[in-house]
C-alpha cells in the first residue's frame, strides 16, 4: 500500500501522517506537493491538518483551488480512498468533495484535547476494523471545527449513512455532534480529530491505528 | 569618504541631541565622536549606535553580572553568544534551546506582543540548524481581580496560541503566576527547544570577502522601529505607551521560512556560510553581529531591501523590527541556487550586499554612502556600565508562622488561587501534540517530548518564584534552578542545561543591580551543582513603573535528558494500597509562600535552603526511578505538602489517607527539596533500604475518593471532587 500525503504551504501535520503510515503501519508514504498534477500512483490520498495558506480567506479555501486538487477530485470520483483530517476536512468541503462547512468553534477558541467519538459507520475504507456503536478516543486541535449543514443535507447524510463519527461531548458546537462524514459513495472521509496523533499508547492512545489498519485491510481486499 | 545623510546634519545632531530620545547618553555620544569615529556621526549612524548600544542588544549594564554564569560542561557544543545554545545528547544529535522575554510589547499590545515573542524565539532555534520541536511560556500578570489583568492574560494566551498553533510547533509547558507587582509590567517569556543532527550546525557569521548577503522573508516596514530601545526603558503611567514599537506577526510566513531555511541548511550546507534571525534591531544587529563574529566587514545596498512602505529612510530600514525575516551569508556563485529554493517556497529573497575585508560597516542608499563605520564600534566597543550595587536594608527576622485553624478550608482556598489552580483553560487553547511526539502534555511537573526513532526523550520546564527572590535573591536564584531540576527529575530525566530570562527593574537602582548580581550568582552555583550549564538567555531590565520595580524574576528554562522512555514517571497516584512517602524534611518555611501571600501579601522573612540536601534528594528520586521503585513522583512547591497531596489524586479515581507529625500550618510550608512519591507494597523494603532517613512514610493510596490528612492540631477530610472543583475553577472564566 502506498499513501500520498498532499502538502500545501502551511500544512503542519503532513510529516506526522507520513510517520504514522511508515513507522506506525510499515507501509509506504510519499509527500505530494500542492503544485503537482498527479498523485504518483498512490493507492490512497491523505489531506493533512495544519493551516494551509495561514487560514487566510477561509480555512481550506485557497488550498482547495491548487493544481493537485484536480487530481484528488479525479481520484475520488474513481472511487479511490481519500482521507482529510482537520484542515484536510476543511479543504474537502471547500473543494465540494464533502457537503457542509466548518465554522469557527462555538466558543470562538482553539481547542486541543482528547475526545471520545461514537462510531456510526464501519462500512467505510477507514473504519472497517472498528465496531459499530463503540467509542474510540482521538485528539482534536482546531479553531474552526464547528461542522454545519442545513436540515436537508443532514437528512441526506443520515439516509446514506455518511455520518461516521459523532462527539460524545461536543467540543465545538458541531450540528448533531458531527465529527466526521463521508461522501455519498463512502470513499471520501473528512474528520476533525487526528488519528495520526493516536498511534502509540506512549502518547496517550492508539485508537488511530484502527483507522489506518482499516485502510490497509481495504486495500488488501481490492488487490 | 565622509558618509552623508539626507536628514539633519551631523552638526545639528551634536547641537540638538536627538539621540537622547533614542536612549544614547551624551557621554556615549561623545565617546563615539572622539574615541571611535574621530568625527561626528550622521543621522543614520547615530541611530544605529543608539540601537546597537541599547541594553537589549549590547547587555552593557548586565554584562558584568552575566559573566558570572557557569557555561562549561561536557555537553556544551555552543554556549551563549549565538542564536541559541546547543548541547550534545548523544547519537550525533543535539538539543538547541533559548528563552526570550517579550514583556514590554506584550503590555502595550498583548496579542501581537506575545505572538511575535513566540515567532522570534523560533527563528533563533532554526537559525542554528535545528528543527523547533516544542515551545514553553512563563507568564506573570497582576491579580485577576483587576479586569485589565484578565484582559492581558486572555490576549497573551490567544497570541501564543495564534502563532504556535499555526506554525505547527507544540506548546508543551510553562508556568503562570499572578502578583500585583506585575500589574503594569507583565512578563511574557517564551522558550523554544529544537532538535538537530550535529552535522547541521550553523552560526550567524558573514565570512569570506565577496560572498553574498541574502535577505529573505517578509518585507521591511516601519513597524517596531526602536523596539530594542523601547525594551530598554521603563514605563510611566503618565506617558502614553508607544504603539509603533510593537510588531505584527505572520506565522504562515514563518512556517515557510522555517521549512525553507532548514531545507537549505540540510541540503546545501556547503553554500550556506552563515544565517541569523533579524530580531531586535532588525537588519542592523543581524548584519553587524554576523560581520563582527567573523571579523569581516559588510556593504549593503538598501535599495535592494524589500520594502512594504514607500519613502523609507536608511534609518527606518535598518531599525525596522518587521517580523519573519532572516539574513544569510551565501557563497559567491551559489546565490541563484539559494534564491530558487526560497522562490519554490513562495518567499521573497534578494541579494542585498557582500562581505568585505576592511571591517567597515557600509550602507548605500539611492547612490549615497549613508553609513561608514567600523563594525567593531557598533558591536564590540560599547562602553560597559558598571552599576553600583547595594543590599537593601532588611531586618533578618523569621517569617511569621501563620495560624491555620481549618486546614481543609485553607487547602480549598489555595487551590483556587490562580497561581496554584489548574491552567487547563489556558493550555487547551494551545496545540500541545502537533508533531506527534508529546508524551507529557501541560499540567505536570515537566513536559516530556520523545526524540523520534530513539529510546530518548527530553523533559522541559520553566520555573521561577519571584516572591522568594524578593526576600533573598541569592537563595531565590538557587531555588529557581533547583525547582526546575526537581520538575525534570520527577519526570524521570536528568537536567542537562539551562536558559534564562532575567527580568528585573531599572539597573541604575543599586538595589536592583545588587539583586541581579546575587540572583546570577545563586543560579550559577546551582547550575554547577546540577551539571546544567547556562547556554543561552536574555535580559529584560527596566521592568518598573513609576519607580516601582517587579520582584527579581530570573525565569529558568531547563531541559533534561531521559536516556530511555522506560524511566518516564508521572505525578499522579496509580494503585490502591501504594505507600506514600515524603522525601525531605518539612519545617516552618513561610517566607515568600503562597499562604503568606494570601494572608499578608508582601513577601517577608528568611529563606532556608541547602543545595547539598537538594542534590541528595534529587539523586534519591533518580536512583529510585532507575531501579523501577516509583509509581509516581511529584515535586512540592507552591502551597506545600497539602497542595502536592491534592495534586497526587486529582484527576484519578483514587484517594489518600495520610497522617503526619506536623502542624496544620506546616502542611502549607514551602520547605524546599521535597518530593512526594508512591511505592507499591512489594517494593517497600527495597525503597526503604535505598532511602534511609531521607524519606518518611506518611500513608497510603485508597479507593475512596477522599483526601484524609491527620496532623497534630487538626485534619483535612475533603472529597476529591470538591478539591477538583476548586482547582479547576481557578481560571475557568477563560473558557467562555
Amino acid at each position: 500500500m502506498k499513501v500520498a500525503v498532499v502538502t500545501f504551504p502551511g500544512s503542519n501535520c503532513d510529516q506526522d501522517l507520513i510517520s504514522a503510515v511508515r513507522d506506525g503501519l510499515g507501509e509506504a508514504a510519499v509527500l505530494v506537493p500542492h503544485t503537482a498534477t498527479s498523485l504518483a500512483g498512490a493507492d490512497a490520498v491523505f489531506l493533512p491538518g495544519g493551516f494551509s495558506y495561514g487560514d487566510y480567506l477561509r480555512c481550506g479555501a485557497i488550498a482547495s483551488r491548487t493544481p493537485i486538487m484536480a487530481a484528488v477530485k479525479a481520484f475520488a470520483q474513481a472511487g479511490g480512498p481519500v482521507l482529510g483530517i482537520c484542515n484536510g476536512f476543511q479543504i474537502l468541503t471547500e473543494a465540494g468533495l464533502l457537503p457542509g462547512t466548518l465554522q469557527r468553534n462555538a466558543k470562538g477558541q482553539f481547542v486541543c484535547d482528547w475526545t471520545t467519538l461514537e462510531v456510526l459507520n464501519t462500512a467505510t475504507p477507514f473504519t472497517n476494523q472498528l465496531s459499530q456503536n463503540t467509542t474510540i478516543r482521538l485528539p482534536i486541535a482546531h479553531g474552526d471545527g464547528n461542522f454545519y449543514c442545513d436540515a436537508t443535507t443532514f437528512d441526506q447524510l443520515q439516509q446514506h449513512h455518511q455520518i461516521v463519527f459523532k462527539y460524545t461531548d461536543n467540543p465545538n458546537g458541531s450540528v448533531h455532534n458531527i465529527a466526521g462524514i463521508t461522501n455519498q459513495a463512502g470513499n471520501v472521509l473528512g474528520m476533525m480529530p487526528h488519528p495520526e496523533r493516536a498511534m502509540d499508547e506512549l502518547l496517550g492512545g492508539a485508537d488511530g491505528r484502527l483507522l489506518l489498519q482499516s485502510l490497509q485491510t481495504t486495500l488488501l481486499r481490492m488487490v | 569618504m565622509q558618509a552623508t545623510s539626507t536628514t539633519i546634519s551631523p552638526e545639528e545632531i551634536k547641537a540638538q541631541k536627538p539621540y537622547l530620545e533614542w536612549g544614547l547618553s551624551e557621554a556615549e555620544y561623545d565617546y563615539i565622536c572622539t574615541k571611535l569615529l574621530h568625527r561626528l556621526p550622521n543621522y543614520t549612524e547615530t541611530g544605529l549606535f543608539a540601537v546597537m548600544w541599547s541594553e537589549h542588544c549590547s547587555y552593557k549594564t548586565s554584562k558584568p553580572a552575566l559573566r558570572k554564569f557557569w557555561n562549561a560542561g561536557s555537553r556544551v557544543i555552543q554556549g551563549p553568544g549565538e542564536g541559541a545554545g546547543v548541547l550534545d545528547i548523544g547519537d550525533n544529535q543535539a538539543v538547541v534551546f533559548k528563552a526570550e522575554s517579550h514583556n514590554h510589547p506584550s503590555y502595550v499590545e498583548p496579542f501581537q506582543g506575545a505572538a511575535t515573542g513566540v515567532g522570534g524565539i523560533i527563528r533563533d532555534i532554526f537559525s542554528m540548524g535545528a528543527k523547533p520541536i516544542a515551545s514553553l511560556d512563563s507568564l506573570r500578570f497582576g491579580e485577576l481581580t483587576d479586569v485589565s489583568n484578565q484582559r492581558l492574560l486572555k490576549s497573551v494566551v490567544e497570541g501564543i496560541a495564534f502563532y504556535g498553533n499555526c506554525i505547527g510547533i507544540p506548546t508543551v509547558g510553562g508556568e503562570i503566576a499572578f502578583d500585583q507587582v506585575y500589574r503594569h509590567n507583565p512578563l511574557v517569556n517564551v522558550m523554544n527547544v529544537g532538535l538537530m543532527d550535529q552535522s547541521d550546525l550553523k552560526f550567524g557569521r558573514a565570512v569570506g570577502a565577496g560572498n553574498a548577503i541574502i535577505y529573505v522573508g517578509a518585507k521591511t516596514g516601519r513597524d517596531g522601529i526602536h523596539g530594542a530601545t523601547f525594551a530598554s526603558s521603563d514605563f510611566s503611567t503618565e506617558k502614553d505607551s508607544d504603539r509603533s514599537a510593537v510588531q505584527v506577526g505572520d506565522p504562515f510566513m514563518e512556517k515557510l521560512l522555517t521549512d525553507a531555511c532548514l531545507k537549505i541548511i540540510h541540503d546545501h550546507a556547503d553554500k550556506l556560510l552563515g544565517i541569523q534571525d533579524m530580531g531586535a534591531a532588525g537588519l542592523v544587529s543581524s548584519s553587524a553581529e554576523m560581520a563582527a563574529k567573523a571579523g569581516s566587514g559588510v556593504t549593503l545596498d538598501l535599495d535592494q531591501v524589500p520594502q512594504r512602505e514607500t519613502a523609507m529612510t536608511p534609518y527606518e530600514i535598518m531599525l525596522s523590527e518587521s517580523q519573519e525575516r532572516m539574513l544569510l551569508c551565501v557563497k559567491k556563485g551559489a546565490e541563484a541556487t539559494i534564491l530558487a529554493i526560497f522562490k519554490s517556497f513562495g518567499l521573497d529573497a534578494v541579494v542585498i550586499g557582500q562581505v568585505t575585508t576592511d571591517n567597515q560597516y557600509q550602507l548605500h542608499h539611492q547612490g549615497e554612502l549613508v553609513c561608514d563605520i567600523p563594525v567593531a564600534a557598533l558591536v564590540d566597543d560599547v562602553v560597559e556600565v558598571h552599576s553600583e550595587k547595594r543590599a537593601p536594608f532588611s531586618a533578618t527576622r523569621e517569617a511569621v508562622v501563620p495560624v491555620v485553624d481549618n486546614p481543609g478550608t485553607t487547602l480549598l482556598t489555595l487551590l483556587q488561587q490562580p497561581t496554584i489552580g489548574s491552567k487547563r483553560s489556558v493550555y487547551r487553547q494551545y496545540d500541545t501534540q502537533v508533531q506527534a511526539n508529546t508524551i507529557i502534555t501541560p499540567g505536570s511537573d515537566a513536559a516530556v517530548v520523545r526524540v523520534p526513532h530513539t529510546q530518548k526523550a527530553l523533559a522541559m520546564t520553566m520555573d521561577c518564584n519571584g516572591r522568594y527572590l524578593a526576600v533573598d535573591p541569592y537563595k531565590g536564584g538557587q531555588i529557581a534552578v533547583s525547582e526546575a531540576a526537581r520538575n525534570v527529575v520527577a519526570s524521570g530525566a536528568i537536567p542537562i542545561g539551562v536558559t534564562n530570562c532575567l527580568n528585573f527593574g531599572n539597573p541604575e537602582d543599586p538595589e536592583v543591580f545588587w539583586a541581579l548580581d546575587q540572583a546570577v550568582m545563586g543560579i550559577s552555583e546551582a547550575c554547577r551543582r546540577f551539571d546544567a550549564p547556562v547556554i543561552s538567555g536574555n535580559v529584560s531590565l527596566y521592568n518598573e513603573t513609576d519607580g516601582r520595580p517587579i520582584y527579581p524574576t530570573p525565569v529558568i528554562g531547563m531541559v533534561g535528558l531521559m536516556t530511555s522512555v522506560d524511566w518516564l514517571t508521572t505525578q499522579t497516584a496509580k494503585n490502591v494500597g501504594d505507600i506514600v512517602y515524603v522525601i525531605g524534611e518539612t519545617r516552618d518555611d513561610f517566607a515568600g509562600s503562597e499562604l503568606q501571600k494570601y494572608q499578608s501579601g508582601t513577601p517577608q522573612g528568611q529563606l532556608h535552603f541547602d543545595l547539598d540536601q537538594e542534590v541528595a534528594n534529587q539523586q534519591l528520586v533518580t536512583t529510585a526511578i532507575h531501579q523501577g521503585l516509583l509509581q509516581s513522583a511529584h515535586d512540592l512547591s507552591e502551597g506545600g505538602l497539602a497542595v502536592g497531596l491534592a495534586e497526587l489524586i486529582m484527576g484519578t479515581q483514587l484517594g489518600l489517607k495520610v497522617a503526619l507529625k506536623l502542624s496544620a500550618a506546616q502542611l502549607f510550608s514551602e520547605t524546599q527539596s521535597r518530593f512526594v512519591v508512591t511505592v507499591t507494597a512489594e517494593n517497600q523494603k527495597r525503597f526503604d533500604a535505598l532511602a534511609g532517613d531521607q524519606a518518611t512514610i506518611i500513608g497510603h493510596v485508597t479507593a475512596t475518593q477522599e483526601l484524609e490528612v491527620q496532623v497534630q492540631d487538626g485534619q483535612i477530610s475533603e472529597d476529591v471532587a470538591k478539591l477538583e472543583a476548586a482547582y479547576g475553577g481557578a481560571l475557568a472564566w477563560l473558557t467562555k
